[in-house]
């Protein structure tokens, strides 16, 4: 991979995560809790496809050969996305959406922080915009994880069971790819070891908040970097993609 | 009004720009200070209308009744000289 390679795979990264999670998140429109809660999911899941859409044509550009933004999202397979683990497991209840969605926030928080001193200045300038919307979101889902985890023995219970469940992602959202050296080194991207003990730091004061203990079995899955994914991305893909690939010619 | 599966209910005043009086738009439910102030940002800001944005549980507004118009407001009728009309207002000012 040369630098210009590289580069377009660290953009599309970015991008495929927001996509991704933007997705889930709008899985429960119109399923929300209650109304206020399904506004605000919704809200949330428009930052993040509004963050993809830009990055997606950031990505287009670099890569300098005449795909769209909607070729990016639409006319890529499964091994060729690269969003963390994290943001394509499954809604199941409302305690795991909230759990996936808080560990995701945290980690784009302190990642936004430092991509706005990237020298990519297109990325540094979406970092800066991005980083408001992340910042909503993490208090959104913080006090959240708070509310669920402080509250009945069923909210802690299923809570606890999430945490559980979704930790063993948690390593992947660091993982980085062996041509990221050369663009950390160039100032454009971030090396994802110099956030991990903020993010341990915001993680660990909210799991105490939320009375959340570490689970026991601390094995991590691996992969996202090589587009290697677990069984629910080719699903939510299928429904994504099934329009635009029906009708490729939709407009709207 | 009583907590129902929904969580207390809450009145939203959304402040359009600094310096302008805050003004009642709607209603939320809640359990919480925190989710009624982020409940009201979801729900009542989408299109830019605010900078500020005040929540207070409905329960703690004091209201009259309906059947308080008459002694409550019909005494005002014909006081006419209450009303600034009898003077100029200089130009150039605002919100008065």
């Amino acid at each position: 991979m040369n630098q210009n390679e590289a580069h377009f795979n660290y953009i599309l990264r970015l991008a495929d995560t927001n996509l991704v999670l933007g997705h889930r998140l709008s899985e429960w429109s119109g399923h929300g809790p209650y109304l206020e809660e399904d506004i605000a999911m919704t809200n949330i899941a428009l930052d993040m496809i509004g963050q993809a859409n830009s990055l997606l044509q950031h990505a287009a550009k670099l890569e300098g050969k005449g795909r769209t933004e909607d070729d990016l999202a639409y006319m890529r397979n499964e091994r060729e996305f690269y969003n963390t683990l994290l943001s394509e497991q499954k809604n199941i209840d409302f305690a795991f959406t909230i759990v996936r969605q808080f560990l995701s926030d945290a980690f784009d928080f302190h990642l936004y922080k430092k991509l706005e001193s990237s020298k990519d200045e297109t990325l540094a300038a979406l970092a800066v915009k991005g980083g408001k919307e992340v910042t909503y979101h993490l208090r959104h889902t913080a006090a959240w994880m708070e509310r669920l985890g402080d509250g009945t023995e069923e909210s802690h219970a299923r809570l606890q069971k999430a945490w559980n469940e979704l930790w063993a992602y948690t390593a992947d959202l660091f993982a980085m790819n062996t041509s990221d050296r050369e663009l950390v080194k160039a100032g454009i991207a971030v090396d994802n070891e110099t956030i991990k003990s903020a993010w341990l730091k915001t993680v660990e004061e909210v799991m105490k908040k939320a009375h959340l203990t570490m689970p026991a079995n601390t094995w991590q899955h691996s992969g996202s970097r090589e587009g290697k994914h677990t069984e629910h991305l080719g699903f939510l893909l299928a429904e994504m993609q099934y329009l635009h690939r029906t009708y490729p010619q939709a407009q709207w | 009004m009583t907590k129902d599966s929904q969580g207390f209910l809450w009145e939203v005043f959304i402040q359009s720009k600094p310096g302008q009086p805050h003004r009642h738009c709607g209603s939320v439910h809640a359990h919480d200070k925190e989710m009624a102030l982020q409940n009201a940002r979801d729900v009542y800001t989408r299109r830019n209308e605010g900078t500020n944005i005040w929540v207070v549980r409905s329960e703690y507004i004091v209201s009259s009744s309906p059947e308080d118009i008459g002694p409550f407001f019909e005494p005002a009728n014909d006081k006419i000289y209450r009303h600034p009309t009898f003077y100029s207002v200089p130009e150039g000012v605002t919100h008065m």
